[in-house]
């Protein structure tokens, strides 16, 4: 429980960063707060409003944003199983399925334990996430021009965060996340804006890499598939939070 | 009006992307090679938006603007020294608007 409130008090700083990006990119404060009440993924939130900011195509952001919201299916894949939840309950579940409440439940030793986490990780991250999101939002609105206060530096830094701990895992993934760099910065300014971050996706597929070392890894669970999660002991990874996702996100 | 339709897109997606996950066969994850494109996929996402929302303001041209590198710069740094998440948004916005404060970028 304890756990939770520190998690939703990491995201909560996100959640201010969302809402003055966002209403600083020229959605309302309407449009923002239904973002974060309905989208509740922080990653993708950011990625779409990146992509209004620069008066690019909406619907390549959109893409983009669900492009990064796939992660959280391979939680729900794995979450499965924890919760066990069927009908209704499931259904209201599935909303919470984000970095953060996957890596909280991942961390419990019983089924009992992880539903718990998870459902007190989720709450604490619905309530911050959407508070602070209209806080930052509010002040936005009133500021009008942030560019002061150095909140486009917030952005870029909150994917590094995220992507940080994703670094460590070897070469491929380094090798990976330089290409989709490289692609992106090749392609912005020949194509609309959003675009050039949907086709970096493509340096995915670079490499047949280490095959055997990487699944016993993947199977291994949770950590390495909640990149920014910060539940107890990764000090550095953990913090990120993902806020993208929740935090950035949730 | 259309930024309305993007941000249903977006909410409905992400939702159906989410509970894809809590009620698919769960033997989906079995295949390999679909859990390492969807596992690195996001890093390849991430790298790209790092790099063009530090060097670009959203448009078609690449700019350097000095006082926002140097705000990412800071949020790395803050990072390679294992700072908290919370420390590392602080550093690059305060990096960022202290040098705007003194008329740099």
């Amino acid at each position: 429980m304890r756990d939770a409130l520190g998690i939703g008090l990491a995201v909560g700083v996100s959640g201010v960063a969302f809402g003055t990006a966002s209403v600083a990119a020229g959605l309302t404060v309407a449009q923002t707060c239904a973002l974060s009440l309905l989208a509740f993924t922080g990653a993708s939130q950011f990625a779409l409003i990146g992509v209004v900011a620069g008066g690019g195509n909406v619907i390549a952001g959109a893409a983009g944003a669900l492009l990064l919201g796939a992660r959280n299916t391979l939680y729900g894949l794995r979450l499965a199983d924890v919760l066990g939840w069927r009908g209704a309950r499931r259904g209201l579940a599935a909303h919470g399925v984000i970095d953060e409440t996957a890596a909280a439940s991942f961390a419990q030793r019983t089924p009992a334990e992880a539903r718990t986490a998870f459902t007190a990780t989720f709450a604490a991250l619905f309530v911050f996430w959407n508070a602070t999101t209209l806080a930052g939002a509010l002040a936005t609105e009133r500021v009008g021009d942030t560019s002061a206060f150095g909140l486009d530096a917030v952005g870029p830094a909150i994917f590094l965060a995220l992507l940080w701990s994703r670094l460590r895992e070897g070469r491929r993934t380094r090798l990976v996340a330089g290409a989709g760099a490289v692609v992106a910065l090749a392609g912005v300014p020949v194509l609309p804006p959003g675009v050039p971050v949907l086709i970096a996706a493509a340096a995915a597929l670079i490499g047949p890499g280490p095959e055997a070392p990487e699944a016993p890894q993947a199977s291994a669970g949770a950590p390495a598939d909640a990149p920014g999660t910060d539940h107890g002991g990764d000090g550095a990874g953990g913090g990120t939070g993902d806020g993208a996702d929740t935090g950035v996100r949730p | 009006m259309t930024l309305w339709i993007a941000i249903a897109v977006t909410a409905v997606g992400c939702y159906a992307l989410k509970f894809a996950g809590l009620a698919a066969p769960r033997r989906l994850l079995d295949h390999p090679a679909v859990r390492r494109f969807a596992m690195t996929v996001p890093v390849a996402l991430l790298a790209a938006l790092v790099a063009v929302q530090t060097f670009s303001d959203g448009g078609a041209a690449l700019t350097a603007d000095t006082a926002r590198l140097a705000g990412v710069a800071a949020a790395a740094a803050a990072l390679l020294l294992r700072a908290p998440f919370l420390v590392v948004v602080a550093a690059a916005a305060g990096t960022t608007a202290a040098l705007r404060a003194l008329g740099i970028g």
